[in-house]
């Protein structure tokens, strides 16, 4: 699995995307092990209320199960239009 | 008739809504965004010179569409056009293109309310401000959104 990440998520952790880490059973497992990295990691996913998640491009909450998905984003709410 | 669009370039609405015209339509309403120069609320002295659009692009358009085609089953659309724009976009410039298409007014007016309304909540765009001082700041989102998009559940 892969993790996207966009707008000031992506400017703290350094990096547009990366390998998900190996053991996470669903989103909120996911964050728990990337905070575990520290330093931008820390900072940018510590208050999980100003972040949102979408599985293979699909809006879910961080209760929802990685399954066999290929790609997780994580990502602050939306501003367009 | 379904038609979303990402792009950097301007978009031409008169030719969107001609195109609309043509569906069997009875009435066309639209929304142009506008990139304001009195941007941010808790910055009211600092004026926008541009906005910085990003988005998630495997996402987008399926998002854009999704919202379109619930728009065209809800309101009985004849049409449904949504043109967004990215990219770094100077105060006064088109943001966003949202219109839709009915046999009568109120189908389409309350369908381009929804579109822009579901767009504001569900479509993955981040806009970060700059303003005339140089500094940069990414746009927070408003709760006030989130409420006129619940409002449509």
């Amino acid at each position: 699995m892969k993790i996207v990440y966009f707008a000031w998520v992506r400017e703290q952790i350094g990096c547009d995307e990366e390998p998900a880490p190996e053991g996470a059973v669903t989103v909120a497992d996911m964050l728990d092990l990337l905070r575990g990295k520290g330093g931008g990691h820390a900072a940018a996913l510590g208050d999980e209320s100003r972040l949102r998640f979408a599985l293979d491009q699909l809006m879910v909450k961080s209760d929802a199960k990685l399954g066999n998905a290929s790609e997780l984003a994580i990502f602050p709410p939306v501003t367009g239009g | 008739m379904i038609d979303v669009q990402v792009q950097t370039e301007r978009f031409d609405s008169g030719a969107a809504l001609d195109a609309l015209a043509q569906t069997g339509a009875g009435a066309v309403a639209s929304f142009i965004g506008i990139v304001r120069a009195d941007g941010d609320i808790a910055y009211p002295d600092r004026r926008v010179t541009a906005l910085e659009l990003e988005q998630y692009p495997a996402m987008t358009e399926a998002a854009l569409r999704s919202i379109s085609e619930a728009a065209t089953e809800r309101f009985g659309l004849t049409g449904a056009i949504i043109i967004h724009r990215i990219g770094r976009l100077e105060a006064g410039e088109p943001i966003v293109l949202a219109a839709a298409a009915a046999p009568h007014r109120a189908d389409a007016l309350d369908a381009c309310a929804y579109l822009i309304d579901r767009l504001k909540t569900g479509a993955p765009f981040w806009k970060k401000q700059h303003f005339a001082d140089g500094s940069a700041k990414w746009v927070e989102a408003k709760d006030s959104d989130d409420a006129r998009a619940a409002g449509w559940e």
